[in-house]
């Protein structure tokens, strides 16, 4: 029952990072947002696979760890240190 | 669905690009409910990862926002309306999800299910009829990926240019916590991807997992370390060689098996005793599927980040 | 062995702690996300919800399961999401540190100042 409030919580937090996602003004917002959605996604397997008893649950939050890890790293690189054209929406800065 | 309809109606495509990503997420934890964990398995390491690094390449490569189409949706949209009312009305007439009385549950299913255990001798199904039932479909799996690794080379092509020399260029010039944390974690990537490769007659995994896993560990080290690195670490012609030797595995197992009396792919005369052949048979499979899927997403990867921007 | 059955009691109490414990930081990292005014202080929000409610959800959880071989995956899992999640955040925090951000430096009477150069 603990694990079922605790599973809640983390799927709360998976909405709210995706409010975040949706809104933040700028694309770092966007990128911490998207990041945190794929933690909270690890946790979310974790936990609910062992509650629901879901086969190899724990390889494929093992896999989301590093995939996640990987698209961030990703997105950074192609953002940030590319020389791609700032957006609008976006801040000043270096252009 | 909300996330498939905001990267619809958003107009920067980067931000597309992440939605995507956790979108994908979503449909991963989707399937494992449905207790799909292989499919699982799958969506993760490529929607989330391989996809999302791959569209933002080419994004780099293009322009960031939306243009706007020049003619009006009207037409195309009347046309897509009538097609999907088309396309429902005849599901009307399929069974039901999972229902027992399905044709598709009467006669192949059942025998899989009770007869793999004895035939196969595995325990994960799912890679007992991905290799060994439904072998053939699986070759020719393998080499619609050689041949969309061979368009993808055919058409843009793996170019040496002053950025890809070796010398720095990326993300851990600036940052040195990254660069540490990302060579202690590279090889702790590629031995999950032999893990999974391996693993798969009793867990989740397989050769296609296992070879996009693979992949990930090497575009982690591109994206952090430049492009003259890592193609100093895999040269562009290796990727050649070992998207065909992938192929060459698998299809060498078949001809093996003609050579020896059976049918194509029969795994039962590779060694003294028929479960000993399939299991030896898809483990060969598999390793033949791993390699040529990790050779044509990293070309596929480097044909697209070692281009610069003509403008 | 009368100590055994006070063990088992011992694990359960500390396994709820740690998953309420966890699953409400979660929570808090995230309406901090949502609330807070700028990049730099979502970032510490985040941080709150990657480093410390992930492992304590993950310590819960580990409480929970017998020796196995899932207990040592999640504690793969657990070691996995320490080294990567604070790498992650400082990368980003430092990429928009030096991509210019418009941070608000704080003037030395204690006013705030908008400050878009990023000159470090």
């Amino acid at each position: 029952m603990i694990l079922g409030a605790a599973t809640i919580a983390v799927v709360v937090t998976m909405v709210l990072a995706l409010i975040r996602a949706f809104e933040g003004p700028s694309a770092y917002d966007r990128m911490l947002a998207a990041n945190l959605f794929g933690t909270k996604t690890v946790l979310l397997i974790a936990l609910a696979g062992y509650a629901l008893s879901w086969e190899s649950y724990l390889d494929v939050a093992l896999l989301y760890a590093s995939v996640n890890f990987v698209s961030t790293i990703a997105v950074m690189r192609f953002f940030e240190y590319s020389g791609m054209p700032r957006g609008k929406a976006d801040d000043g800065g270096r252009s | 669905m909300l996330i498939a309809l905001a990267a619809i109606r958003l107009q920067d495509l980067f931000a597309v690009v992440m939605l995507f990503g956790v979108y994908s997420f979503m449909t991963a934890t989707l399937f494992m409910d449905l207790d799909a964990v292989d499919v699982a398995f799958t969506e993760a390491a490529v929607g989330a990862g391989v996809t999302t690094v791959l569209m933002l390449s080419s994004l780099r490569l293009t322009s960031r926002w939306e243009q706007r189409p020049k003619h009006s949706p009207l037409v195309p949209l009347i046309v897509v309306g009538i097609t999907g009312a088309a396309l429902i009305y005849g599901t009307l007439d399929a069974p039901l999800l999972g229902d027992p009385n399905a044709p598709v549950h009467q006669h192949v299913a059942p025998r899989y299910i009770e007869q793999g255990p004895i035939e196969v001798g595995m325990p994960n199904m799912v890679t007992a009829v991905l290799a060994s039932y439904r072998g053939y479909d699986t070759f020719g799996e393998t080499v619609v990926i050689f041949t969309a690794g061979l368009a993808v080379l055919l058409l843009l092509g793996i170019q040496e240019s002053p950025e890809t020399k070796p010398g720095r260029t990326a993300i851990g010039d600036h940052q040195l916590v990254l660069r540490v944390v990302v060579k202690v974690l590279i090889p702790l990537i590629l031995l999950y991807a032999l893990y999974v490769q391996f693993h798969g007659d009793y867990g989740a995994g397989g050769g296609f997992q296992a070879g996009v896993i693979f992949a990930t560990g090497f575009v982690l080290y591109d994206l952090v370390f430049g492009e003259g690195d890592a193609r100093m670490v895999v040269p562009p012609r290796w990727l050649h060689r070992l998207a065909a030797l992938g192929v060459l595995i698998y299809g060498g197992v078949g001809v093996i098996s003609l050579l020896a009396g059976k049918a194509f792919l029969d795994y039962s005369v590779l060694a003294h005793d028929p479960v000993h052949g399939q299991h030896l048979g898809v483990l060969l499979v598999e390793l033949g599927v791993g390699i040529t899927v990790f050779a044509v997403i990293l070309a596929i990867f480097y044909a697209l980040s070692g281009r610069r921007r003509v403008s | 062995m009368t100590a055994l059955p006070d063990l088992n009691a011992l694990f359960e109490w500390l396994s709820g702690f740690c998953l309420l414990a966890g699953g409400l930081l979660c929570i808090t990292g995230g309406v901090g996300l949502l609330r807070l005014p700028d990049f730099f202080s979502r970032v510490h929000a985040a941080g709150v919800t990657e480093t410390l409610a992930a492992p304590l959800l993950l310590t819960g959880l580990m409480l929970q399961m017998d020796w196995s071989l899932d207990l040592f995956k999640v504690l793969m899992i657990l070691v996995l999401v320490l080294a990567t999640n604070p790498t992650a955040t400082h990368a980003m925090a430092k990429a928009a540190l030096h991509g210019g951000y418009p941070r608000k430096a704080v003037g030395t009477d204690g006013s705030a100042e908008e400050d878009a150069s990023s000159k470090v």
